[in-house]
């Protein structure tokens, strides 16, 4: 319950992963991703949906980044605090930590 | 343009922002997002709260595993996102792994809601294996003694304890469910700080609503006023204090509030109950208004029973409301409160929920929440013809 981004700020060697109860899942009903937690669902667009699909606890922020960037073809800089700004979110409601 | 939103509770269905990419669902209709599968009405304990209808239905009624699959999978088709694995008490199924494993694999968020008793650590391993996201493990209170005598059961207290500590070491998440009432309620905080030596990551004190089993002993169940804002004053400090460690939620006891509580999102909006038997309701406790008719999904796709079924059109929308609610600008926040609440305390289904304060009939609560009786708890029990 500790681990999450008040203890520490997401830097670019952070690993950030799913709260163990929160999943990430397919819903052709809802056209698209959802992320799951007990009492919640939220629903996650597209990209929101690749970046969480990272977020295993193995990758880095910095390597997450990396990643996308080449996928969108996006400058990295905007990608970084993109991926920040959902992270921190998701953080703040105890569903993400790292 | 990243985004991860909150599912909202405003009519317009999820549809309404952007849209692309879903199956078609004629306008207006909404989707479920959570189901309540009462697998079975059997239950080993007997607590005087539960919420349950007084006539339970026996094991020769109930749905086959391979029935439970099809209905996970229609009402995941539907939107359905959680499935909450309820009862009774869902361990007094031989096939709950099974059962387990086909919500998972329908693609729901698997909750399973257990008292524990009858579940050892092995069914509790084979279970996280089979999927389950997340257990809600129900205590009566935080003093063994006190405990068992409110379940019915003598040495419940010490198997519950002993489970969260198996679910806790399998890294499953825990949420601790008290239930609180007049003989317990001057014990949230014991009960907060033992959901915490637990392990649990969210303790819910849920407060006693009057359904079913509830509602025959409610004056041997309601705690005093000040008894009620003593615990509303405990919670706030508990909420500083375990800030870090556990989350607490807790809602003010229905007949203590000045608003009702929402429908469960609204009637035939957002959630579907479907009892051991496989009747569809919109809420679990639908069956006490009269006159409703159910369908079941022995005879219905779900989606079918969703749409038409005159239960669900019952009290669907706002069309259906009376003043005070029909002109209130809270009514699509509470829907005008409980319908079943309002059928059992005014006798008329569709009147507002005389929780509301606004209510003309909300004297009348008031003088049941002061009603308070001191007589023997009447325990849940199935009747013996049932097969338990
Ligand atoms: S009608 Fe009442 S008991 Fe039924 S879901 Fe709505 S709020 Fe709950
Ligand atoms: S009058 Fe009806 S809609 Fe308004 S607050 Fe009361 S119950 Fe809700």
């Amino acid at each position: 319950m500790l681990e999450t981004g008040d203890r520490h700020s997401l830097g670019p060697e952070a690993r950030p992963r799913l709260r163990r109860g929160v999943r990430l899942q397919h819903s052709p009903a809802h056209g698209g991703y959802v992320l799951l937690a007990p009492e919640r669902v939220f629903k996650a667009d597209a990209i929101a949906a690749a970046i969480l699909a990272r977020c295993t606890g193995e990758a880095t922020l910095s390597a997450i980044v990396d990643d996308l960037a080449t996928l969108y073809g996006a400058p990295r800089e905007r990608v970084l605090g993109d991926v920040s700004a959902l992270l921190a979110g998701l953080a703040e409601k105890k569903l993400l930590e790292w | 343009m990243v985004n991860a939103e909150p599912f909202r509770s405003p009519p317009a269905p999820l549809a309404g922002e952007g849209g692309r990419g879903r199956a078609a669902e004629p306008p207006g209709l909404p989707r479920p997002l959570g189901l309540l599968a009462e697998l079975t009405h059997r239950c080993p304990l007997g607590c005087p709260y539960c919420s349950n209808p007084l006539a339970l239905e026996g094991r020769d009624a109930e749905l086959d595993s391979a029935t439970w699959a099809r209905v996970f999978r229609e009402a995941a088709a539907l939107g359905v996102l959680q499935v909450h694995l309820s009862g009774g008490e869902p361990a007094a199924r031989h096939d709950l792994i099974e059962i387990a494993r086909a919500a998972r694999e329908a693609g729901l968020y698997v909750n399973l809601v257990t008292s524990g008793i009858g579940l050892t650590g092995e069914r509790i391993r084979a279970l996280a294996e089979a999927g389950v996201d997340h257990v809600q493990l129900s205590i009566q209170d935080s003093e063994a003694d006190s405990a068992d005598r409110i379940a019915g059961y003598r040495g419940a207290f010490r198997r519950k304890t002993a489970l969260a500590a198996e679910i806790v070491r399998l890294g499953l998440p825990l949420t601790v469910n008290a239930v609180v009432h007049r003989a317990n309620i001057d014990r949230i905080a014991a009960m907060v700080e033992l959901a915490a030596a637990l392990g649990a990551g969210r303790v819910e004190i849920a407060h006693v609503q009057y359904y079913g089993w509830a509602l025959r002993n409610r004056a041997a169940l309601m705690p005093t006023r000040e008894q009620v804002e003593r615990a509303a004053a405990t919670v706030a400090a508990l909420r500083a204090r375990y800030r870090r460690q556990i989350v607490i939620d807790s809602v003010v006891p229905d007949y203590h509030a000045r608003f009702p509580k929402p429908c469960l999102g609204g009637w035939g909006r957002r959630s579907l109950n479907v009892t051991p038997a496989g009747r569809v309701l919109p809420c679990h406790a639908a069956e006490v208004i009269p006159g409703l008719e159910f369908w079941s999904v022995r005879d219905h796709p779900l989606a079918e029973i969703w749409e038409h079924s005159p239960a669900f059109r019952a009290f669907r929308g706002t069309a259906w409301m009376q003043e005070p609610c029909a002109r209130c600008p809270r009514r699509e926040q509470d829907f005008g409160g409980c319908r079943c609440q309002a059928f059992l305390l005014t006798g008329d289904a569709a009147a507002t929920d005389p929780v509301c304060h606004l209510s003309p009939r909300h004297h009348e609560i008031a003088a049941l929440a002061a009603a308070q009786a001191d007589r023997p708890y009447r325990y849940r029990r199935m009747p013996a013809s049932a097969g338990a």
